[in-house]
């Protein structure tokens, strides 16, 4: 929704992204979600005396694919800071995090609001760092806080973007563009509700034109509706002071989804001093240039690249869109592709016929009881003529409950599509001679009488019969 | 026949284990009754009588079934200053706020020295979290210095210094940030030396500054320490900052100097006014009877000397600062609730520190803050670069340099409490290597005498990095250039 009296938006987010590496940045611990409190802490992430930090190569790993992806430099010598701050979840009194020298810097994400020209929108830099674990305030008696550690040390990476974004909808394509690339790139589950993608936004107002005025820092959004919302909101809020003469000072606020509105968290004056300096319990991050290529080599398709090579094969916008939503979609599409089948009859099958049986069952592509090759099969039997459309979606019901293989189930039942010109035309002549008076309507000019000839030789031919050539035939017969 | 025993140097000792000619038991019982009788100097925090006993029957029984293969020191009793964690052995930092600590992990230097079959007898005192240059800073007392027990044993290590010096055991770990043990090494008649920065893991060693803290080990004798530290050195993955080097076979290579053509480095920032007499002729003699034996003296300047203890003082305590941060009464340590959160945390952390560590946390808190930082930490950091790029530098012409390990005698307990500043200034000479992160080792040199007690005097001689072995080396020819240097067997 646009705002009032001119105004426009400025935003930037900073997302916080959990690597998905089985154990802790900096310790052993696992990472699995959902673990009884304080069951995946070890003496490293409980802050105890004389433990040290050993740094997890996988999560650097995720940092140089995501750097990879997003066409950002890799910094050769990033650096880890302890930023210090007292707080019972943070064991160490710091959390060891990167300050001037993070692992990506620069790099890009090109959004699209649906109806609106794609825009490219900046990316600052992404770092590492370790998460904090978890405050509980709510759970037992009055004046009692809990404190779950399981969350303490996992990996975390923070992706800045420049304040290019304009409105909510943009910032929440931008999330949504994100979130897929670091699933697609499987160094993120992406799960919001889990808390393993999080967002900060930060807004300003200010005339087209302007320099960027006082911005607001809205914290821990934990989903694209409340982040779209949100931000609406606080920008609303600005305009408001602004046109009432006042100034927006520059604070830390929290998002109230209950009430639909923003509150003060901390103002400027009460921001920590982190007291930032390079962790000397850990050297720089050396990436020699050979790692980045190891690491590029492992690296699928991007979404991007792949909706460019998806467009040329004449797919629609829509099929584009849903098949680059999820790598694993892409990939069971190429599989197809791969086993013969002709693309867009692929794509119609695959995400019309295929993801709608398994939403009903409810079950994921990966969970699918047909395979890409054994689906590739299928439509490969209906361009060949084999089998019609009508038949194969038959055959198909066969091969969700069976696991089969489509002609295998095509020639057990009997139901290869019958092409011979001799027995189609004697079934279409068949029906000509048996039905007089039909044959006498439609050469009194009831064409639509015409159907009951074809239904009659499909009965015939238990729906086999080819129903292109029956049409000819009996046109034929009956000219 | 105890005190035969426990003068033994820790060599003479681990042949006499191994001949079967004593007991590791034996030994290990006249070490404990040592530590009870001697309890007046305050060396020891815990002594751990008990786990002792197991270990030396469990030395013993190894011994009799002869699986002595790969266990160097198997059967000796050994002290370990109270910063590395001991598990299920109480481990205090000597600060209030770890009084009842008890790790459930072990360091990995003191891991090294059970699996090579040495007997934990003792956790040994020191200055609180190793901050302190006299022993005065513990929160259980200081230590006495064995030969003048009005006087400081020097610090960080003051408890290991004392007891080794004091036959108490035959050798102890310390640790050393800005000279924590070299200058008690040089205040007690020891030998102390501190390896290269990344040489010994410190895995399970309570932080002081991380950047600077080394661990390292106190003897009688140069061969004793080499011993020592041989058992210690090596990489640990759990540690980030060690290196992945291989450790050379130090007490193998010993005796292997050839003194004629080594060239002794003398730096002139060392030899200043205000350093007692007696130690600047204690020092240059040393020097003068290796160039009579055919090395070559060089005079050598290190001209940001000067700027070392100041840099220092800024990147310690910054580190230390943030270190210490994890000691706020919620998961482990000393807690005094107050009446809400950030009452709790300053109770807590009230009580549980001495002055002098509350004191290193302000000002680390006050050069890392917001506007601060780059006037005093980045300043500090510029610095230390310029102070190691002198040394390597001079070591380009040298192949170790000589200097007084401190520049006092050992003083009177109590006599620098009030003045932290003049105490720092007691460190000037081990500063710089350790900023520098070089290997330095501290051997009586001579005695000199104040009020009429006769006091040790301390050689320092420091290497290039990695350089211990060549360290390890001189400071043994010294010992025979110089003679015997016996410590009084006192009661």
């Amino acid at each position: 929704m646009a705002l009032p009296h001119g105004y426009e938006m400025v935003i930037g987010l900073e997302v916080h992204a959990q690597v998905t590496t089985k154990s802790k940045l900096f310790s052993g611990s696992s990472t699995a979600f959902g673990a009884e409190p304080n069951t995946q802490a070890n003496e490293i992430d409980l802050g105890m005396p004389g433990m040290l930090p050993v740094l997890n190569a996988g999560a650097v790993e995720a940092g140089i694919k995501l750097g990879l992806a997003i066409g950002a430099a890799i910094n050769p010598a990033s650096v880890f800071a302890r930023k210090n701050y007292y707080y019972p979840d943070l064991p160490k009194g710091y959390q060891i995090s990167q300050y001037d020298e993070p692992i990506v810097k620069g790099g890009q994400l090109e959004i699209q609001v649906e109806g609106q020209p794609a825009r490219t929108i900046a990316i600052t830099r992404m770092h590492l760092e370790e998460d904090a674990g978890k405050s509980i305030h709510d759970l037992g008696p009055v004046n009692v806080s809990y404190v779950d550690l399981n969350r303490a040390g996992v990996p975390l990476m923070e992706i800045v973007s420049e304040p290019d974004l304009r409105t909510p909808e943009e910032a929440g394509a931008y999330m949504k563009k994100l979130r897929t690339l670091l699933r697609w790139l499987g160094i993120c589950d992406g799960d919001m509700e889990k808390g393993n993608l999080r967002c900060d936004a930060n807004i300003s107002v200010r005339k087209p034109g302007e320099p960027f005025r006082t911005r607001c820092e809205i914290k821990n959004l934990n989903s694209i509706r409340h982040i779209m919302h949100a931000i609406q909101h606080e920008a609303e809020r600005q305009v408001e002071i602004y046109e009432k003469g006042g100034t927006v000072s520059q604070e830390t606020r929290l998002w109230d989804p209950d009430n639909e509105e923003t509150r003060t968290l901390r103002s400027k004056e009460d921001a920590h001093d982190y007291r930032y300096f390079p962790d000397p319990d850990l050297l720089p991050v050396r990436i020699e240039p050979a790692r980045i290529a190891r690491v590029q080599a492992t690296m699928p398709t991007l979404p991007d690249v792949l909706a460019q090579e998806f467009a040329a094969l004449g797919l629609s916008h829509e099929d584009i869109t849903l098949l680059t939503s999820d790598i694993t979609y892409a990939a069971y599409f190429n599989q197809m592709r791969a086993a013969g089948a002709e693309s867009k009859l692929a794509a119609n099958w695959m995400m019309g016929e295929l993801f709608g049986a398994l939403n009903k069952r409810e079950i994921s592509l990966e969970q699918s009881p047909v395979s890409a090759a054994q689906l590739a099969g299928l439509v490969k039997l209906i361009t060949e003529g084999t089998i019609s459309g009508k038949i194969a979606k038959q055959v198909f019901a066969e091969m969700l409950e069976k696991g089969s293989e489509a002609a295998a189930i095509v020639a057990a039942l009997g139901l290869t599509q019958i092409s011979d010109e001799g027995a189609l035309r004697a079934a279409c002549e068949k029906a000509v001679a048996a039905n007089p008076d039909a044959v006498a309507k439609f050469k009194g000019g009831n064409e639509r009488i015409f159907g009951s000839f074809v239904g009659y030789v499909m009965k015939e031919t238990k729906g086999q019969a080819n129903p292109e050539r029956v049409n000819a035939i009996l046109k034929e017969l009956l000219a | 026949m105890s005190q035969h025993l426990l003068t033994l140097t820790a060599t003479q000792a681990l042949e006499k284990l191994r001949s079967k000619e004593i007991s590791a038991t034996e030994l290990t019982q006249a070490s404990l009754a040592r530590l009870e009788a001697r309890k007046g100097l305050n060396a020891a925090l815990t002594i751990t009588a008990e786990s002792a006993l197991a270990q030396a029957q469990a030395a013993d029984a190894a011994i009799a079934k002869g699986e002595t293969a790969g266990k160097p020191l198997l059967g000796l009793p050994v002290g370990v200053k109270d910063l590395f964690c001991t598990q299920g052995i109480r481990t205090t930092a000597a600060s209030k706020m770890l009084e009842n600590f008890v790790p459930a992990y072990e360091s990995t230097v003191t891991a090294k020295l059970w699996a090579a079959g040495a007997v934990n007898v003792a956790k040994l005192n020191m200055d609180e979290y190793a901050m302190g240059g006299s022993g005065e800073n513990s929160a259980f007392g200081p230590t006495k210095n064995p030969w003048d027990e009005a006087r400081v044993p020097g610090g960080s290590s003051s408890g290991s210094a004392a007891a080794v010096a004091d036959y108490q055991c035959f050798a102890a770990t310390g640790s050393d940030t800005g000279g924590s043990i070299r200058q008690p090494a040089a205040f007690t008649g020891t030998v102390g030396i501190k390896p290269t920065y990344g040489r010994c893991s410190r895995w399970g060693m309570v932080a002081f500054a991380s950047s600077l803290d080394q661990a390292g080990v106190f003897g009688r004798t140069v061969a004793d320490a080499a011993l020592m530290l041989h058992t210690i050195a090596g990489h640990d993955p759990k540690d980030s900052t060690s290196a992945p080097l291989e450790v050379p076979n130090w007490p193998q290579t010993l005796g292997q100097l050839n003194i004629k053509g080594l060239r002794i480095g003398l730096p002139k920032e060392y030899f200043i006014e205000g350093l007692n007499p007696e130690i600047r002729t204690a020092v240059l003699g040393a020097a003068k009877a290796f160039e009579a034996q055919g090395a070559e003296i060089v005079e050598i300047s290190l001209p940001s000397t000067p700027y070392a203890v100041a840099a220092y003082y800024i990147v310690a305590p910054a580190e230390a600062a943030s270190n210490l941060a994890r000691y706020d009464g919620m998961r482990y340590g000393l807690r005094v609730e107050g009446k809400n959160l950030v009452e709790t945390y300053t109770n807590s952390r009230t009580a549980g520190f001495g002055d002098e560590v509350k004191r290193r946390i302000m000002v680390g808190n006050y050069a890392l803050s917001s506007g601060y930082y780059d006037a005093y930490y980045t300043k500090a950091m510029q610095a230390r670069t310029l102070i190691a790029n002198e040394f390597a530098a001079a070591f380009e012409k040298v192949d170790v340099l000589f200097c007084p390990t401190a520049p006092s005698l050992p003083f009177k307990i109590g006599a620098k409490a009030n003045d932290p500043v003049s105490l720092y200034l007691e460190d000037a000479f081990t500063i710089p290597a350790s900023m520098a992160g070089l290997p330095g080792i501290s051997v009586p040199c001579a005695m000199g005498a104040e009020e009429g007690t006769a006091l040790p005097i301390g050689l320092q001689i420091l290497g290039p990095r990695w350089g211990e072995e060549k360290i390890l080396q001189v400071a043994h020819a010294w010992e025979h250039l110089r003679g015997a240097f016996t410590i009084p067997f006192k009661s």
